[in-house]
């Protein structure tokens, strides 16, 4: 809606790795500050791509990206930590630390951040408390299940209370309670204004989650019949039944 | 000091994240070498130094077959301008020398026995005037500067004090990109932490800070383990020669300033790999976005 916060634009976006063919191409669309989006797509249309051009682990090859307002393809490199410790990232193989505890791998972006191994320690707590894992403080990632080991990747990307929270198929190697189970932990922190985009092609998720928004990716490029992406409205992109 | 150590639950994320393995050992070894080449050559140069100085006012006159025109030579030397001290050497030591070259024969009184008179000028003396003049009130008299017949000696000598720094140069050299493939290594052995560091927003310094702590740690201890065996092979090498070096050079082969130069190697190496890890690692990270 005119008026809303775009958190992102993408402007004419288009992406290649090294010499090989685009595997983004004009890419247009903003994302509202406090909605929730899914990305989907069939597998190899470039969705995990287009979050990392989000979460600021690839530029552009062109078009242009705002980012909370900054210009990203002349971002200098100096300038990118201060704005990806904005972003809470749930990557899609959870990248936890496997040497650390998970009390220490949900700390590091608190520690990252400048907080002290004092004031790092009830905010952890709590969060552990909140996904679920009170009691696997100190465990390896390693000796954890799949699910669990995505509720600490989770943990770790919201810890910190990102503006914008970016999950690749967190749901992809749980069974359907957990799914579920993630689902919420992440829409609660939507409620709270958080921005969430969740990259998945698991349709029941967009199904319970009404007034979450669609974008579809395919080949590369977007399929966005309405336009809506651009000046969404509401809802609009609810779940189809 | 916190660009330098991060706290310990930040060191966590980089188990053993310093120069493993062999590099302690490397640094240890090199620094040995560092250590003994450079009081080598510090000694060569501090003997070259003594020897000079001792000679640069020392002149002899040299007259081959002149035992007779001694006295003529001395009064001349002793009227001439700038002479502070004029020794003949007497006929007895010059036999005696002559004897020690010559065998019995040098003893023989047919010999000519050549003369030769010492003498000191005082600093800033013209040994030039000097010369002509003495070699003009007695002919065949022949006026020679001790520093003269010593320089070969003096220029090998400072030759080799130069090679000896050179060589301390080569060697830190190699210290420091034996340090840099370390880094590099550990670098690449810690390569998804400092992407997911990375992800979540830490700078290249708090990335950096990591590894440099043990750097600096195992820099130290290579370079104190090094510089305890060179003190040790130097103290065995010069306590059993220094005597004899004092002796022929009228001073000690290494001077207090010397010895604490020395001291200080170990920790210049220290620093210095710790600097050069630290660029390295900061160079190596710059490549990702
Ligand atoms: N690092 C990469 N280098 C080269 N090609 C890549 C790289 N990552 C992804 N691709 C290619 O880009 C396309 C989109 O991949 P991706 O973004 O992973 O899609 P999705 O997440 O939707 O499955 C694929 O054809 C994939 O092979
Ligand atoms: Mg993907």
């Amino acid at each position: 809606m005119t008026g809303e916060t775009a958190i992102v634009e993408f402007e004419r976006v288009g992406l290649r790795y090294g010499t090989g063919g685009e595997v983004l191409r004009d890419l247009d669309f903003r994302l509202t500050a406090g909605s929730f989006y899914f990305l989907t797509g069939p597998s190899g249309a470039g969705k995990t791509s287009l979050l990392k051009l989000l979460y600021l682990a690839q530029r552009p090859t062109r078009g242009a990206i705002r980012l909370f307002g900054e210009e990203l393809s002349t971002l200098a490199r100096d300038a990118m930590p201060p704005l990806r410790r904005r972003i809470g990232v749930v990557f899609q193989d959870f990248r936890l630390v496997r040497h650390l505890s998970v009390f220490d791998n949900v700390a590091l972006p608190l520690r990252i951040g400048g907080a002290t191994d004092v004031e790092v320690e009830a905010p952890v707590r709590e969060m552990l408390a909140w996904v679920g894992l009170a009691d696997r403080a100190s465990a390896r990632p390693a000796t954890l299940s799949g699910g669990e080991q995505q509720r600490v990747a989770i943990a770790r990307a919201v810890i910190a209370s990102p503006e914008l929270i970016v999950a690749d198929e967190p749901t992809g190697n749980v069974d359907a309670a957990m799914a579920q189970r993630i689902l919420h932990l992440l829409t609660v922190m939507n409620r709270q204004g958080t921005t969430v985009v969740v990259a998945t092609h698991d349709l029941s998720l967009i199904a319970a989650t009404p007034g979450a928004q669609l974008i579809r990716l395919e080949n590369g490029a977007l399929t966005d019949p309405t336009g809506g992406l651009r000046n969404p409205a509401a809802g609009s992109f609810g779940p189809r039944r | 000091m916190n660009w330098l150590f991060a706290p310990l639950s930040e060191r966590r994320l980089i188990p053993g994240g310093g120069l493993r393995g062999a590099t302690p050992w490397v640094i240890a070894i090199m620094v040995f070498v560092m250590i003994v080449v450079a009081a080598a050559g510090l000694a060569l140069s501090n003997v070259a130094g003594l020897v000079a100085r001792g000679v640069s006012q020392r002149y002899s006159i040299q007259l081959a077959d002149g035992a007779g025109r001694q006295g003529v030579a001395v009064f001349a030397a002793r009227s001439a301008p700038g002479v502070v001290a004029v020794r003949p050497v007497s006929p007895a030591e010059m036999r005696a020398t002559l004897e020690r070259w010559l065998g019995p024969a040098g003893a023989s009184a047919d010999l000519p026995l050549p003369a030769i008179i010492d003498l000191d000028l005082a600093p800033g003396a013209d040994a030039a005037a000097v010369g002509r003049r003495i070699e003009a009130a007695v002919p065949g008299a022949h006026f020679v500067a001790h520093a003269d017949s010593l320089a070969p000696l003096l220029t090998a000598l400072k030759s080799l004090s130069w090679l000896a720094a050179a060589l301390v140069l080569l060697v830190a050299l190699a210290n420091a990109a034996a340090v840099v493939l370390a880094a590099r290594g550990a670098l690449d052995t810690n390569r998804a932490t400092i992407e997911v560091m990375h992800g979540i927003g830490a700078t290249d310094r708090q990335v950096v800070r990591l590894f440099q702590r043990r750097i600096a740690i195992d820099a130290l201890l290579g370079g104190v383990a090094g510089g305890v065996a060179a003190a040790l092979a130097l103290l065995v090498v010069l306590g059993t020669g220094s005597g004899w070096i004092a002796e022929l050079a009228g001073g000690a082969a290494l001077r207090a300033g010397d010895v604490l130069l020395l001291a200080l190697l170990p920790f210049a190496v220290a620093v210095l790999a710790t600097l050069v890890a630290r660029s390295a690692v900061l160079t190596a990270l710059r490549t990702n976005l």
